[in-house]
């Protein structure tokens, strides 16, 4: 797949099952000792290959200010954020998905975190923008981005995902590949401000209760948060991984709230109302609540339980050799921290403990691995995360038995990927 | 002009203030950062409303207006009857469906509040136009989707700020507080590690349904 062409933007396609398959095919020539019929490892240009010496190594490359902004190599154009035309009615109330499959460590590129808009990407002009503080407090106030940037700021590293995450997969097995299944999950640094210093600057009344964050989007999207988690670890973000917000990451400012259901953290946020009741406003009544099998739902459900999912291999990311061969993931858990990931290879029979590298943060994203030697026989890969509460995350049937199969939203599930004797990976569910 | 507020030397007095007064809660105006918004600016922007009634402005609106307006304006995705077009929301109909297989959240069915439906119209609606409805007109499709749903019978009748908070909604004791987790925690138990199951079977198939993007197919469920 290294020689993949770069399409034009919104026509790039990505290198699915089949794309693979015709791949394998095509690639012919030299095939690498253990490779699977089939599914070969692209094997590339051997003009480019020793003994012969390629064309980058005699010419001149581009020079500095080529790329003002750098983007990743032509190579790469096929590692993009996806949609799933049919889960929504248009691309303004929308959503779509990170590669997680292509992505590694921690950190995901702010190019590829998934975007979830209600009423498109707005476009705010910092020199406009204003964050109004109005209701139970001694004066209500407006700050600017220059405002903004004059209070104590912090750094902190949380994953943000959409309550939905995997609420296709209630009914069973459905999307193939870990974006899709996945996707809705993303992890950066933020920098911003705490919430309390904005809120203590307008001074709370005794008895303000809750929080309406409310954004300046054509959605004019509005929440209601407690006011002791945003006493706690919230924060008026304006940076992730250490550039300005992306337009579509509610760009110049929007609220961060750790380990809680994407939705409320409120893109292009332009006011918080202070009151003594919650709002329930259409995104906490007629959705993001969770209906059960008896009919009732659940609401105010804002923590994300733990979670994790193998991104590799998975069904965009087959096994392509036979040997030594390396399992990678991700865990998270929004009330706390990832302790422990096990990952079995057959379906749940026996589990072993994986290996986690890199920051191991509360309410981020955690990277795991496992390897293991592959013999090119059939394989039902699941990863089991616990979190530093204690909380061991579920199997979908333990999940379906509880609340049914209509809740759409908290579905953190164990993944199976069945890994066939192919190479392919194929999302499905198991007994 | 000067970008600094005339008041630097108030701001330098509070700030003085506030290395008494920041034990504890802070004191507004502890870092002397931003400006106080007048009742003017606070008033364009506060038009959020809740179940109890605050925030409701002044006005009214009836079925037949409601109607007419939501003909114009709402119907090109919603439905004439509010059924819904394509995968627009249905926001009508659905009452008992919430037990089975496919149930169908709408206003009447789901809803637990009406200020709720008078909120997100005055906010969010119509989409692609949002914030451009006068107060009479949101009343009047919030009076005319009552009516829809059956809330209300009477084909005459105005919902308007005095009577709003009298409407109630049939679902709204179906709602109940978060009661996670529902699922076995260590509190039960080390998870097992080795001879869990005496066979494993596969039992479903992303594959039967094929409808990930690369397929030209479309797929149950949502994420709405």
């Amino acid at each position: 797949m290294s020689k993949q062409k770069q399409s034009a933007p919104g026509t790039v396609q990505m290198p699915a099952r089949r794309a693979f398959l015709k791949a394998g095919a095509a690639a012919g020539g030299a095939i690498a000792a253990g490779a699977v019929p089939g599914l070969a490892s692209a094997t590339g240009n051997p003009e480019n290959q020793a003994p012969n010496v390629a064309d980058w190594s005699h010419y001149l490359g581009d020079g500095v200010d080529a790329h003002p902004y750098g983007m990743p190599s032509e190579h790469e154009a096929h590692v993009v954020r996806r949609n799933v035309e049919w889960l929504t009615a248009d691309t303004q109330s929308s959503i779509n998905f990170t590669p997680l499959h292509e992505l590694d460590g921690i950190i995901t590129p702010n190019g590829l975190c998934f975007e979830r808009h209600h009423g498109g990407a707005a476009e705010v002009d910092p020199a406009d923008y204003q964050l109004m503080i109005n209701g139970l407090v001694d004066k209500p106030m407006i700050f600017t981005m220059d405002d903004l940037k004059r209070f104590p700021r912090v750094n902190r590293i949380y994953f943000l995902e959409c309550a939905a995450n995997s609420g296709m997969e209630w009914r069973g097995a459905q999307l193939n590949g870990c974006q899709f299944t996945h996707g809705m999950v993303h992890c950066v640094m933020y920098t911003g401000v705490p919430l309390k210093y904005i809120l203590e600057e307008a001074g709370l009344k005794t008895n303000a209760k809750w929080l309406m964050p409310e954004g300046g989007d054509a959605a004019g999207m509005n929440r209601s948060v407690p006011i002791e988690k945003a006493l706690d670890d919230c924060m008026i973000a304006f940076k992730m991984n250490g550039e300005a917000l992306r337009r579509e990451q509610g760009y110049p400012a929007r609220l961060v709230v750790p380990g809680w259901e994407g939705n409320m953290w409120v893109k292009w946020i332009r006011r918080i109302e202070v009151g003594d009741e919650p709002w329930h406003a259409r995104e906490e009544t007629s959705k993001y609540t969770d209906l059960l099998e008896n009919g009732k739902a659940r609401r105010f459900t804002w923590e994300m339980d733990c979670k994790s999912v193998i991104t590799n291999p998975s069904p965009q990311a087959p096994l392509m050799v036979k040997g030594h061969n390396i399992i990678s993931g991700l865990a998270w858990s929004g009330r706390g921290t990832v302790e422990r990931v096990d990952v079995t290879l057959d379906g749940g029979k026996n589990w072993r403990t994986a290996r986690i590298d890199g920051p191991v943060l509360p309410k981020a994203l955690t990277r795991f691995y496992f390897e293991f030697e592959w013999n090119g026989e059939g394989l039902l890969l699941q990863s089991r995360a616990i979190d530093s509460t204690g909380y061991i995350q579920p199997t979908k049937d333990e999940l379906r038995v509880a609340r049914g199969t209509n809740s759409i939203y908290h579905n953190n599930g164990i993944q199976t990927w069945h890994v066939q004797a192919s190479g392919e990976v194929e999302n499905v569910e198991v007994s | 002009m000067s970008r600094f507020p005339e008041s630097r030397l108030v701001t330098a007095c509070v700030l003085a203030a506030g290395i008494v007064l920041t034990a504890g809660l802070a004191q507004a105006g502890k870092f002397g950062i931003g400006h106080e918004a007048t009742s003017e600016e606070v008033a364009g922007w506060d038009i959020d409303v809740r179940p109890d009634g605050q925030g409701l402005p002044e006005g009214s609106g009836s079925v037949s207006q409601g109607e007419a307006i939501f003909s114009e304006r709402c119907a090109v995705c919603h439905g004439d009857f509010a059924e819904g077009v394509d995968r627009w929301p249905v926001l009508a109909g659905g009452r008992d469906t919430l037990k089975s297989d496919r149930p169908v959240k709408t206003i009447g069915s789901y809803w637990p509040y009406l200020s709720t439906v008078f909120d997100y119209i005055n906010r969010a609606m119509p989409f692609g136009d949002a914030q451009s409805l006068e107060p009479d007109e949101v009343y009047a499709i919030t009076a005319f989707l009552l009516y829809m749903n059956d809330i209300v019978t009477d084909d005459q009748f105005v919902l308007s700020k005095e009577n709003f908070t009298t409407i109630k909604m049939p679902n709204e004791a179906n709602f109940i507080d978060d009661d996670r987790p529902d699922t076995p925690t260590l509190a039960k138990g080390e998870p097992c590690m080795s001879n869990c199951k005496e066979s494993v079977e596969i039992t479903g198939r992303a594959r039967i349904l094929d409808v990930t993007p690369d397929a030209d197919e479309e797929g149950g469920g949502g994420i709405d």
